[in-house]
């Protein structure tokens, strides 16, 4: 049985401009000890998703409209508040994306730290400050003993991260869910706190969700990837799956982005157009009117089949674009057919 | 922090020597005097009068005369009510107003501030909008129609409290409900308001996502930030309550400190008017010095300097 098992989750935001689509029937599964990311461009549902499970998204105007998440074999959307709390922070800790917020400026950190413990264990006062020491140190924190008391303004941002993943950690959880805890950091610090993630992970065995845009940081650390886009699943597998052989034009054209895999002095592909607008009911495929592959017929409403290709690996089998080309071959024809880029009109009426 | 505070007396104290100049020399360029009546008044008594209270020297001589008897703590007598000094009317109704002040004061932070946090916490519910809907009123209610209204019910229809007087414990309590409900609506909406920031910051969802409950997460994450836009009007709310209001004192027939404020103004009693702005700004500055403490004290981010 797997640790986490989710099916058809399904998150809608019910605004006063319409029902926004946020999460739209995402599965996926993930064992004890095991990495999953969860990888999409800003407004694919990722964060979303990850906030569903402990049930934090905003409600109203959110609401899980249906699906199961079966963490232990307890569905955490049908749990009681109560219940909820007990599995808060103790069994599922998070890590947040922008750890200048996330942390209580007017609290201490050690009453931050000891919090999620004595929330959930009858620990002293002595003891859990002790833990909340070692749990510093643990994340490289110098001096940790005396930092301990500070507040959280007296601590630079990646500091702070590793404060963050020390108090998600003090409890020895089975599931740490990180929403994209490099995003606000310098580069030379992200790998660093991805480095304490995964040390941290081997150390207490936990499971670990990792939400992110970057595919190079997927590809560093997790064992299986979810591709999501306009809050549905394009594509999933194994870390090798989706790099070394991607089905899915989203997932192909995700990886060309990466900088380091494109050529020195090229301009970096991006892949043209918008996100979705999540408030428009998706019709068919969520990537098709962005899909750099050449069309075989409209969608017509018709949402894709998740399709098997074999050993977990999963894709959205879109047949409305001619997806069997490796998209190197598509984006240089795309790149001949514009011979005669369009001239950029310079506004000056402004 | 000793630092902070002596610094802060000291700014004090040039602040208070800057009013008693502005005040006094404002008093003197006002035309008329204390001694100016309808009935006229044989030249050698209203010189022999002038004086008495030493308004015969120049202005200016005046002014050092009346300084140097302030810094020892001398007011002065009253220029309209003979045989009173300025301290003699302070000592006595004073701590009226003192009482009825801090009376009103635990009623306004005893029902603004729960109602303000309720509000926030339950908010765009009834719990929210009966509170707050009252608290408008209670903000654009006068004291002068709360006052008389809550006579007229209490007093008149209902014949359970009187409506004047101040002879004992069942006298304070409409004259503390006037003035208290009026600053309990202004704690209200402004706890609410500071609480409702806090609630929406990053941190809560932190602490919500540790297995946090509610009520912790409102009395120790958010109360203390949450409490600072209330903090910070009670600086200047604490001085003007303590030191008397003149509606509900002349509505309930109170003879606290506010009504000295209008019939020294009125009178044209110079001592007094100068010995009554001397404690209310006294009072402004302690009070503002106690709130920045407060605010210090609240906040890690802030430090004194």
């Amino acid at each position: 049985m797997p640790l986490l098992d989710v099916n058809d989750l399904t998150t809608h935001f019910h605004t006063r401009d319409g029902v926004v689509r946020a999460v739209d029937g995402v599965s996926f599964h993930l064992d004890r000890g095991e990495t999953l990311g969860i990888v999409g461009e800003s407004g694919s549902g990722k964060s979303v998703t990850c906030y569903s499970l402990l049930r934090l998204i905003p409600e109203p105007p959110g609401r899980i409209e249906r699906g199961t998440a079966m963490f232990d074999g307890q569905d955490l959307l049908q749990m009681s508040p109560a219940e909820l709390r007990r599995i808060r922070g103790r069994r599922i800790s998070m890590i947040f994306q922008d750890p200048m917020t996330s942390l209580n400026p007017f609290l201490r950190i050690s009453t931050q730290l000891i919090e999620a413990l004595q929330t959930h264990q009858d620990i002293s006062n002595k003891d859990a400050l002790k833990k909340a020491t070692a749990a510093l140190e643990e994340v490289g924190i110098p001096e940790a003993s005396k930092r301990v008391t500070g507040y959280p303004h007296e601590f630079s941002g990646g500091m702070r991260q590793r404060v963050m993943i020390a108090m998600a950690l003090i409890t020895e959880p089975d599931l740490l869910i990180a929403d994209e805890p490099t995003t606000a950091l310098d580069v030379t610090v992200q790998a660093q706190i991805l480095d304490i993630i995964k040390q941290r992970q081997n150390d207490l065995g936990t499971a670990v969700i990792l939400v992110t845009h970057d595919l190079g940081v997927v590809a560093g650390t997790c064992d299986r990837v979810l591709v999501m886009y306009g809050g549905q699943e394009m594509e999933s597998g194994t870390a090798e799956q989706i790099f070394y052989a991607p089905r899915h034009p989203y997932t192909r054209a995700l990886q060309k982005t990466i900088p380091s895999l494109q050529t020195k002095g090229q301009e970096l592909y991006t892949i043209p157009g918008l996100p979705p607008d999540a408030s428009k009911p998706a019709t068919g495929c969520a990537f098709f009117p962005r899909c750099p592959y050449p069309k075989n017929r409209d969608p017509m409403g018709e949402r894709p089949d998740l399709v098997d290709l074999g050993e977990g690996h999963c894709w959205a089998a879109c047949g409305y674009c001619d997806s069997s080309a490796p998209i190197e071959s598509v984006l240089a024809k795309a790149d001949e057919a514009i011979v005669d880029p369009l001239p950029v009109e310079v506004e000056t009426a402004r | 922090m000793l630092k902070f505070v002596i610094a802060r007396l000291l700014q004090g104290i040039l602040v208070l020597l800057a009013i008693y100049a502005v005040t006094f020399f404002l008093v003197a360029a006002t035309p008329g005097s204390p001694f100016s009546t309808e009935r006229a008044i044989a030249p050698e008594i209203l010189a022999q009068i002038e004086a008495f209270y030493g308004y015969d020297k120049p202005t200016s001589e005046r002014f050092f005369t009346s300084l140097t008897n302030v810094l020892q703590g001398e007011f002065g007598p009253s220029a309209v009510y003979a045989n009173r000094t300025v301290t003699q009317i302070i000592a006595e109704s004073f701590p009226v107003s003192l009482l009825l002040g801090s009376l009103a004061l635990l009623v306004a932070l005893g029902i603004g501030i729960p109602a303000g946090i309720l509000a926030a916490v339950k908010r765009n519910t009834w719990l929210d909008y009966i509170p707050m809907s009252v608290s408008m009123a209670g903000i654009c209610l006068p004291t002068f129609v709360m006052g008389p209204l809550l006579a007229l019910l209490f007093g008149l229809i209902l014949n359970w409290l009187p409506v004047g007087g101040w002879f004992g414990p069942e006298f304070w309590i409409l004259p503390t409900a006037t003035l208290g409900l009026y600053y309990a609506a202004y704690f209200a909406r402004l706890t609410r308001g500071g609480m409702l920031e806090m609630l929406n910051q990053d941190f809560v969802r932190t602490a919500r996502a540790k297995g946090v409950p509610e009520t912790t997460i409102v009395l120790k994450h958010c109360l203390k930030g949450g409490l600072i836009p209330a903090i910070t009007f009670l600086g200047p709310a604490l001085a003007g309550i303590i030191s008397g209001s003149f509606v509900v004192e002349t509505i309930f027939q109170v003879p606290g400190l506010g009504q000295w404020f209008v019939r020294a103004a009125l009178n044209r009693d110079d001592f007094l008017v100068l010995g009554l702005t001397v404690l209310f700004a006294t009072l402004i500055v302690i009070m503002n010095l106690l709130v920045d403490i407060a605010q210090v004290a609240l906040n890690p981010r802030l430090k004194y300097d």
